[in-house]
């Protein structure tokens, strides 16, 4: 292939790419700006209707708040057991280290469904646990897995050396842990809580079995809202969510250069 | 100054169910620039680790300016370790790598800001307080983990290999600085390297070790003209190693017959030992180097291989023809089994 036609095919490449990637986000964008009392696409007029009445459901804001909190909480309890495992699996030769690796990924691997099923009837119906610490259980061990591998990952080029020269220093074994691997993990912690953060929030067969009376995370109560009222806000939401993620997403990188880390 | 500042004495060190040194006894002299000098995997990093506090010994004591340290824990016995692979930290400046020890001690911070920038320009790294390890070159990376333990006013500091990672002309700068520092500070230091000539070039004595065993303790001076085995007398240069029987020598190729009779069951000469041009015996020339102030041979004898160097004013002997040598009484090194 010579040169020029090899660049037209890169450019095609990054077209599609670019076409599938951002090509959703548009016609959410679009269609929860449609000026229907229906979902449509492309959007017949253009209003900030739908936009602005997310706002004013009662229940998106009661699942929202729930969904932050789940997401926010979840992930900081995942990083909490994640980052000292991550740490232990790294750092010592302990026996059996590679079936607690191959035990922490298993919720990747086990479909969601079959997790919220089996929560809600081995752990809520039998145990009485409220909905609500099922879900935070439920979403903590379905964030471990990520914590546990990007922590892992950033620790990887940490030698223990470091640490030695620290403790030689005078630091204790934790101050050898706070002032020195910690610093410099920074990132990759950062870079799981987000990947946490996003895939707690978006979560849903998991969330489908656990949801009581007026405890709904906020994809599963889009998935009820739509069952009723078929508007364009579910697409006015889902977009304004997407913006929250990109935000999110931005500010890390600002901060930390966080795509080294994923 | 104590003759056994710091004293190992019958220091077993195991890792998992394997011994990696068993029994040691050492004293090192308070001030002294000592070198633990030994092959890959003999254990010389595993000593300084016993002494830092990093590895328990299974049995044996370990005591530091008279003080049992045996169970005191590393960060508590005052001592400084030099990493061969420098284990600076990545996300701090030169200036905070150099204030974390002091910085952990609480000090005044106008203590801290004197004493990192003494210990930077002790160095010779005044200017680079704001880099990162990162941004300095492996000879600056060395002299920054330096600092950074000089700082602390150890006790005793340990280097394992420092020099290791350097240029062979960054090696003979960091050599004399060392030394300077050593001479300035007084502080005792333990030095590890395999590094034969940079364990006669620094040391005030050597500790030479052979898999977990002190081979011969010296100076520099007494381990190169006087090694006692076989083993020393290799690592310090003496490359014609022979059996003894009655008045000869012997190897599992032959003897030749010496012009005296020995007292010992080795001798050992350096190539520069051996008589070339004249001599009872008769060797031919596998190969032959020039290098510089001598001319290097290796013949072919009733002994087999025989490592000799020629004035260079003797005319060059081509590959394949015979020379006359001879292993005089005057430069054979006795040797014990
Ligand atoms: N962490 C470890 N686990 C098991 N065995 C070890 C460990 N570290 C060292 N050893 C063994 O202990 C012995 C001494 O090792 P040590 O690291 O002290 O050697 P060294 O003299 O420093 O060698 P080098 O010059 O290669 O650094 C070796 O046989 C080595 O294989
Ligand atoms: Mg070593």
């Amino acid at each position: 292939m010579n040169t020029s036609s090899r660049l037209l095919a890169n450019w095609i490449i990054l077209g599609l790419t670019l076409t599938f990637l951002i090509g959703p986000f548009l016609i959410i964008i679009l269609a929860g700006a449609s000026d229907t009392s229906y979902l449509a696409f492309p959007p017949e007029g253009l209003t900030l209707r739908w936009y602005l009445k997310v706002f004013t459901v009662e229940s998106f804001r009661a699942s929202f708040l729930l969904s932050m909190a789940l997401a926010i909480f979840g992930t900081l309890a995942a990083l909490l057991l994640g980052v000292p495992a991550a740490y232990a699996l790294n750092r010592y030769d302990l026996p059996g280290a590679e079936t607690v690796r191959t035990i922490v990924a298993a919720p990747i691997i086990v479909p969601g469904i079959i997790v919220g099923l089996a929560l809600l009837r081995y752990l809520v119906v039998p145990t009485g646990v409220t909905v609500t610490l099922a879900l935070f259980m439920a979403h903590t061990a379905l964030v471990l897995p990520y914590a546990v591998r990007v922590v892992s990952s950033s620790m990887h080029n940490l030698r223990a050396d470091m640490e030695e020269a620290a403790v030689l220093l005078g630091c204790s074994r934790f101050q050898a842990f706070t002032k020195v691997v910690l610093p410099n993990i920074r990132g990759g912690v950062l870079a799981a809580f987000i990947l946490g953060f996003v895939t707690s929030f978006n979560q849903v067969p998991v969330s489908l079995f656990l949801s009581g009376p007026g405890v709904r995370t906020l994809p599963i109560d889009m998935l009820a809202y739509m069952e009723i009222t078929f508007d364009p806000s579910v697409a006015a939401l889902s977009a304004l969510l997407a913006f929250m993620s990109l935000a999110i997403v931005f500010v890390a990188e600002r901060l930390l250069g966080f795509s080294r880390y994923v | 100054m104590s003759d056994s500042f710091v004293q190992l004495s019958d220091v077993t060190l195991m890792y998992g169910k394997s011994t990696a040194v068993p029994e040691l006894n050492l004293s090192i002299r308070e001030g002294e620039l000592i070198c633990l000098l030994g092959p890959s995997g003999c254990g010389k990093t595993t000593t300084m680790r016993a002494i830092a506090g990093l590895l328990n010994p299974a049995s044996g004591s370990i005591h530091i300016d008279g003080r049992d340290v045996t169970r005191v824990p590393a960060n508590k016995r005052g001592i400084g370790l030099v990493f061969q692979s420098y284990a600076l930290f990545p996300h701090l400046n030169a200036f905070e790598n150099v204030a974390f020890g002091l910085r952990l001690q609480k000090l005044p911070a106008s203590e801290i800001k004197a004493r990192t920038e003494e210990g930077l320009a002790t160095v010779g790294l005044t200017g680079f307080e704001t880099r990162k390890p990162a941004e300095m070159s492996g000879g600056q990376q060395q002299r920054l983990a330096l600092a950074r333990s000089l700082v602390m006013k150890p006790k005793v500091l340990l280097l394992d290999e420092p020099l290791s990672n350097l240029d062979a002309r960054l090696r003979l700068e960091m050599r004399t600085e060392l030394q300077r520092v050593q001479k300035e500070t007084g502080v005792t230091m333990v030095f590890v390297t395999h590094d034969q000539a940079e364990a006669l070039a620094l040391a005030d004595r050597i500790v030479l070790m052979q898999s977990g065993k002190i081979e011969q303790l010296g100076t520099p001076a007494d381990l190169y003209a006087r090694p006692e085995t076989a083993f020393a007398a290799d690592f310090m240069g003496f490359e014609n190693i022979f059996r003894t029987e009655g008045g000869k020598v012997v190897t599992d190729h032959g003897a030749l017959e010496l012009g005296f009779v020995p007292q010992s069951p080795m001798l050992a000469w350096r190539p520069d030992g051996v008589t070339v041009g004249s001599g009872p015996h008769q060797g031919r020339v596998l190969a032959t180097s020039f290098a510089g102030a001598h001319r290097e041979y290796v013949l072919e004898t009733a002994l087999g291989p025989v490592k000799a160097d020629a004035d260079i004013a003797l005319p060059e002997a081509a590959i394949g023809e015979t020379l006359s040598f001879d292993l005089p009484e005057a430069t054979a090194r006795p040797l014990a089994a």
